[in-house]
């Protein structure tokens, strides 16, 4: 069985895990993130968008039920959690009612977080067609739109940083049963 | 749904995934972007019982330029094609059909190996490699070989790849000063193109002289468009030459179109592809 | 006598929603979230085959597999597996077959359940599916409806002798509501409408956690209606009601899609009872295509008689509709939903409706978003385009003829309901206002003298729909099984806090804020000392959950009926405390006060102290402010608007986009502003798509050609315009909140908005109809028709 070591939301992981099993999965079963979700199986609905940074130092926005965890082997994953609670984008998508049953929406906004770091002023166009991997059915994007080009004036007056600071796991890690 | 089980390894050389592969015969199955696999995997459309993951090689990534041809590594992904300033320059054709792949996500790991490799008749990529004539390198037991984009793609799904091959390089003549343009309709954005085309023309004092031109899904492989190509090297205008695109071509019919509407439209989108083409 | 309440301060601001802050930060409470000690998963065999017979099952190979606790068949649990009701028997001969969660000796649609493993993971169970043994016998397949309804189609259930599930007509002659369909008329127009069948694909797959090792057995369940399933699975599995707790945690949306007593939850229920250990079941997005109920799916046969003038004189309205292989929980009734709105907004004299529910071996059709309604609007609207064409009046002008004025409320319409109110007039004028609609079509003019390959159409939908389901002695006149109130508690704490159990069950609508809203108005109290509590039998004991646009227009109309129970209370405390009467009391900025001394006041939070340490309340009265409310609706509510849509249509590719969309609807009063018009967004988003992308396909076998995310298309961001909403309101008469609902209104209208454009677009070509959903190949083939 390969023997993992992934960086999450700035804390390391070092776990035996079958290699069919996929980076979603690991994160929610193993880690307790549940904040990233499965709401598709081809690849579709982009609801399990994390950030994965490789080698190269990139942070990048992956769909993470295309990608087993044995690839992010050595690499570094940010989640919905590594937003913190007071990131740009959460506070616009809350101001411009940007969510509606919230199942995209951490996907929602680690791909636009992700689309902002490639191009901070983007047209409504632009940001339609960078958020194009993920779907939502409550809202209709409209507002969604709106919360991106907020969440993006804010942040090229003040600039994030690129990498998370070590946020303490919401939950405990993989053999603390949890309840609802 | 979880796929079934398998073995896995990350192999840190070519040599090593090589043999891997070789060994593993049928039931080995390389693992590039994994965009395409893993949801075949997930839906258990496919059980192989080893993946051989290449994202340990990095020497399979990256762009580079020897003389007049890009040099492009298999595990370059469609994210990089899109923007990498030698690919925007040396290949623009590429770069254009690279950022329409999927969404942000899927370009981020999708790569070019992978997507040739796949051979899927709806795949962006292989339309492009065989309309700018590129040059496919496989690494096998047997060493490296190449194969001309045209011969690379024979059927559904299937390359000329033997079993124990895996794509190193693709291999991408430059056309200095031609014009490009991939023109593509999908239902909806994530869906894969109903019909694409893929025009490269040269142009001389105003009319297009030469033209390179192929189909996406227009069969079970990227079909050139040599009727067109013929069409313009006899002088043909731009709508003349449009209406042969069809031809040679054989179209599916399935849930997102008729063949017959395919055909229609691999007419309408190579005029439109070629005026935008030589409009630049 | 209560004292006066102040105007409004929480009720129709754009409050910001309680319930982000947790779905922002991924501390969400999904079903699937839910792990407990000794907790199983199951795993569910589905049939590859439309209609067969299940000759032999075998799952002895999966019970020994690894990690696997135990796999059983529908025979192994016929007794105990319980049944799948119908609520909604809406004729006295309906065919209702037998529906049970596993099939025992025949499989009717793809999907259906045939075995389940149960195992200690996920990956075990999966892995263990793949070695039962299932022998089945090919049966013919029924696809088409109308093949499925000649004398000799195959039967889907061989023992009801027929496909035909029932047949329900309304005549409005013979209901007293109008008079006799003319037998002859200046302008006859008859059409064909095909509702495509739809998939809800609400994001959040459905998921059912049951554990039985408490006092109670609990089932969580990504589900609409938690109040509801607590009675079915008592009705039907012989488990006591009193042992039951249902919980609907967060709930991923729902459309309508979630509204069911499913297969997946009665398995469930059943397997955790049979091994008294916690089961899990996660569907993936395969699986919820073919199980999860579908949508539409219905053909629509209309003749509208006219005079020459463009008045109407009357409507036929004939639909064969898709029950599918079974019947969920309300299949045969949803098309009869529309019944009484395909006289949408107009004053027609004669009207006529009759629908035949027919089975097929397909996946079950059951409520999506609108239920009935936007089948009915996008029949009337479609055909009052049509009409204008015939008689050469602009479709805006001939809406205006016929339709009912602002001065004629409240109005007794042909299909024997009273609108309480509206303004058509209002809603329109401001809608062609912010279109831009003249300078649109002096556009189109162009085009047209051009030939131009790109034309332009614009489309119109003035719609009203009927919601606020609903008062449950029409539901009874129908047949329905249950009834429509909503109910509300409102418990005060002793610091002044307040806990708000609402009968309602929402999944995305914000009733934690709306809600809040209106107490913090309705009692003094801030916003933010509001708890709204829901979804769950054990503490919100009491409801009919969340369904047909009838959260805010029942179940506000109990809570607030509750918090004035409250203030009644309250009240007589406060005078006691005051030592005045009652009746010397005014209620103003959060607290009772002796008129004319208003520094002489008690809060309700003083009350609420007072109460509960009850040493000096009034003789007699019982130490609480506490109090519930149940609210039968007297009518349903009506909300209207109008829709404009302007598309421009490329008659080379047939690539259709819209450039231009308006909304403007008037919901009554409006409590959040935020809300209202994000459930306009979503829901013109959702008949856009109808429109434009989805369709749910099968192919001769019926298989579900389009049975993942990957073929059946729905709109992401790039795919969809921005849409301009705005409002009119025109309060409802019926209720003292005056509001009417929103959560469907915008799929209800869009439709046909849009599909009326593209024919507008296309007409000089000699097209009247673009059959749904409106892909390029669809429209290029119109106009190739046409043109023939």
């Amino acid at each position: 069985m390969p023997r993992v070591t992934v960086t999450v939301d700035g804390a390391r992981y070092t776990d035996d895990v079958p290699a069919r099993t996929l980076l979603v999965h690991y994160l929610r079963d193993n880690l307790g993130k549940i904040g990233t979700v499965v709401g598709c199986d081809t690849g579709n609905c982009g609801a399990c968008t994390v950030h994965l940074t490789d080698s190269d130092g990139v942070p990048r926005a992956v769909k993470s039920c295309s990608v087993l965890a044995v690839q992010a082997d050595g690499a570094q994953v940010s989640t919905v959690e590594s937003l913190g609670g007071e990131h740009p984008m959460q506070r616009a998508f809350h101001e411009q009612h940007a969510l509606q049953c919230g199942f995209c929406t951490p996907g929602m906004m680690m791909a636009a977080v992700d689309l902002l770091r490639d191009n901070p002023d983007p047209t409504d166009a632009e940001i339609r067609e960078g958020l194009e991997g993920n779907l939502c059915r409550c809202t209709g994007y409209q507002n969604i739109v709106r919360a991106v080009r907020a969440a993006a004036a804010e942040m090229r007056n003040s600039p994030q940083e690129e990498t998370p600071a070590a946020v303490p796991a919401q939950t405990a890690p993989a053999d603390t049963e949890v309840t609802v | 749904m979880i796929p079934a089980s398998f073995d896995y390894i990350r192999p840190s050389t070519v040599e090593d995934a090589v043999n891997a592969l070789s060994e593993a015969g049928d039931e080995g199955k390389v693992l590039a972007g994994g965009q395409s696999l893993l949801p075949v995997l997930r839906l258990r459309m496919a059980a192989p019982a080893l993946l051989i993951d290449l994202g340990g090689l990095p020497q399979l990534r990256g762009v580079r330029t020897e003389d007049d041809t890009l040099v492009i590594g298999a595990m370059t992904t469609h994210a990089t094609l899109a923007s990498h300033p030698l690919v925007v320059e040396g290949a623009p054709l590429l770069a254009q059909a690279a950022a329409t792949v999927g969404d942000r996500q899927v370009r981020h790991r999708g790569t070019i190996g992978g997507s040739l490799a796949h051979a899927d008749p709806a795949g962006d990529l292989p339309t492009v490699a065989v309309a700018l004539d590129a040059l496919i390198v496989l690494a096998g037991m047997d060493g490296r070989r190449t194969v001309a984009a045209k011969d690379f793609f024979t059927d559904l799904f299937t390359t000329a790849l033997r079993p124990d091959e895996l794509v190193v390089e693709v291999r991408v003549p430059k056309l200095d000063g031609w014009g490009v343009h991939y023109a593509k309709l999908n239902r909806t954005a994530q869906a894969w193109a109903t019909v694409a085309v893929a025009a490269a023309v040269r142009r001389d004092n105003g009319s297009i002289v030469e033209a390179k031109v192929a189909l996406t899904n227009m069969g079970p492989t990227p079909v050139r468009a040599s009727a067109v190509e013929s069409a313009i090297a006899n002088g043909e205008g731009v709508d003349a030459a449009a209406s042969h695109a069809a031809e040679g071509a054989s179209p599916t019919s399935d849930t997102t179109a008729s063949a017959e509407f395919r055909s229609h439209l691999a007419t309408v989108l190579t005029r439109r592809a070629l005026t935008a083409a030589s409009a630049l | 006598m209560t004292a006066t309440m102040e105007p409004a301060l929480e009720v129709g601001k754009a409050r910001l929603r309680k319930e982000d802050a947790r779905l922002l930060t991924g501390r969400t409470k999904w079903t699937e979230n839910i792990v407990l000690p000794g907790m199983l998963h199951l795993a569910i065999l589905r049939s590859p085959h439309a209609h067969a017979r299940i000759a032999r099952i075998d799952v002895s190979a999966a019970k020994a597999a690894d990690n696997v606790v135990t796999a059983f068949t529908g025979a192994d649990v016929a007794e105990t597996q319980g049944v799948l009701a119908c609520a909604w028997p809406v004729t006295e001969d309906i065919v209702m077959p037998m529906y049970t969660p596993l099939a025992v000796t025949e499989v009717r649609h793809v999907g259906e359940p045939v075995a389940v493993v149960v195992a200690r993971d996920r990956a075990s169970a999966a892995d263990a599916l793949e070695l039962i043994e299932v022998d089945y016998e090919p049966l013919p397949v029924v696809l088409d409806m109308e093949a499925a309804l000649a004398e000799d189609s195959a039967l889907v259930h061989a023992d009801s002798g027929t496909n035909r599930c029932y047949t329900w007509v309304f005549d409005a002659e013979a209901a007293g509501a109008g008079g006799a369909m003319p037998q002859e008329a200046e302008v006859v127009i008859k059409r064909r409408y095909v509702q495509q069948r739809l998939i809800p694909s609400f994001m959040e797959p459905r998921s059912v956690v049951v554990d039985p090792t408490g006092d109670e057995i609990t089932l969580y369940s990504a589900t609409q209606i938690p109040h509801i399933l607590r009675f079915l699975l008592a009705a039907t599995t012989g488990t006591p009601e009193h042992k039951i707790r249902v919980v609907a945690p967060d709930v991923g949306g729902g459309f309508g899609g979630k509204i069911g007593a499913t297969p997946e939850e009665w398995i469930a229920f059943c397997a955790a009872k049979m091994l008294g250990r916690p089961v899990k079941y996660t569907e993936s997005r395969s699986e919820t295509m073919v199980s999860a109920h579908h949508g539409r799916d219905v053909i629509q046969d209309l003749t509208l008689y006219a005079n020459r003038d463009g008045t109407v004189t009357g409507l036929d309205v004939k639909l064969i509709a898709n029950m599918g292989a079974y019947l969920g929980l309300i299949t045969p009734g949803v098309p009869l939903l529309g019944a009484f709105m395909y006289n949408g907004i107009y004053k027609f004299p004669a009207y006529r409706f009759e629908c035949s529910g027919v089975f097929t071996n397909t996946t079950k059709t059951d409520a999506y978003r609108g239920a009935g309604r936007p089948e009915a609007t996008y029949g009337i609207e479609r055909i009052m385009d049509e009409l204008a064409v015939e008689v050469g009046l602009d479709p805006v002008e001939v809406r205006r003829l016929n339709w009912i004025k602002h001065e004629e409320f409240p109005f007794s319409t042909v299909a024997g309901l009273v609108y309480d109110s509206g303004n058509y007039e209002a809603a329109t004028d401001k809608a062609l206002q912010i279109l831009g609609y003249d300078e649109l079509r002096n556009e189109q003019a162009t085009r047209r003298v051009n030939q131009d390959k790109v034309q332009l159409g614009i489309g119109i939908s003035t719609y009203t729909e009927m919601c606020g389901i609903a008062p449950s002695r029409i539901l009874g006149a129908l047949r329905f099984a249950a009834g429509g109130w909503e109910s509300a508690s409102i418990r005060m704490l002793p610091t002044g806090k307040v806990e708000v159990m609402t009968g309602t069950s929402p999944h995305g609508q914000g009733h934690e804020t709306a809600w809040s809203q209106i107490v913090a108005d309705q009692l003094g109290v801030p916003f933010d000392d509001v708890e709204v509590l829901h979804g769950d039998t054990r503490t919100s004991v009491k409801g009919l959950d969340t369904y047909g646009s009838r959260s805010l227009a029942v179940g506000g109309i109990a809570l607030v009926m509750a918090c004035e129970k409250v203030r009644e209370k309250a009240q007589k405390v406060a005078a006691h405390l005051l030592e005045c009467s009652p009746d010397d009391l005014e209620f103003s900025d959060g607290a009772f006060r002796v008129s004319g001394t208003p520094e002489a006041s008690k809060t309700i939070a003083d009350c609420s102290a007072a109460v509960f340490v009850a040493h000096n309340i009034p003789d007699g009265m019982e130490p609480t402010l506490d109090s519930e409310a149940t609210f039968d609706p007297s009518t349903f509510s009506f909300p209207h608007g109008t829709h404009l849509c302007a598309t421009d249509v490329d008659t080379e590719t047939g690539e259709v986009s819209i450039r231009r969309y308006v909304a403007v609807d008037d919901v009554g009063k409006v409590i959040n502003p935020l809300i209202v018009e994000g459930q306009v967004h979503g829901g013109v988003a959702q008949g856009i798509a109808q429109a434009l992308f989805e369709e749910a396909v099968y192919d001769a076998e019926g298989n579900l050609l389009t049975g993942s995310f990957a073929d059946y298309t729905l709109p992401s961001a790039f795919d969809l315009p921005d849409i301009i909403s705005d409002r009119t309101e025109t309060p409802a008469t019926s209720n003292p909140l005056g509001v009417k609902g929103v959560g469907e209104a915008g799929t209800i209208a869009s439709t046909p908005a849009v599909v009326n454009a593209i024919v507008d677009a296309l007409r000089p070509l000699g097209v009247n109809d673009v059959p749904m959903p409106c892909t390029p190949e669809r429209v290029w083939r119109a106009v190739r028709e046409a043109s023939s």
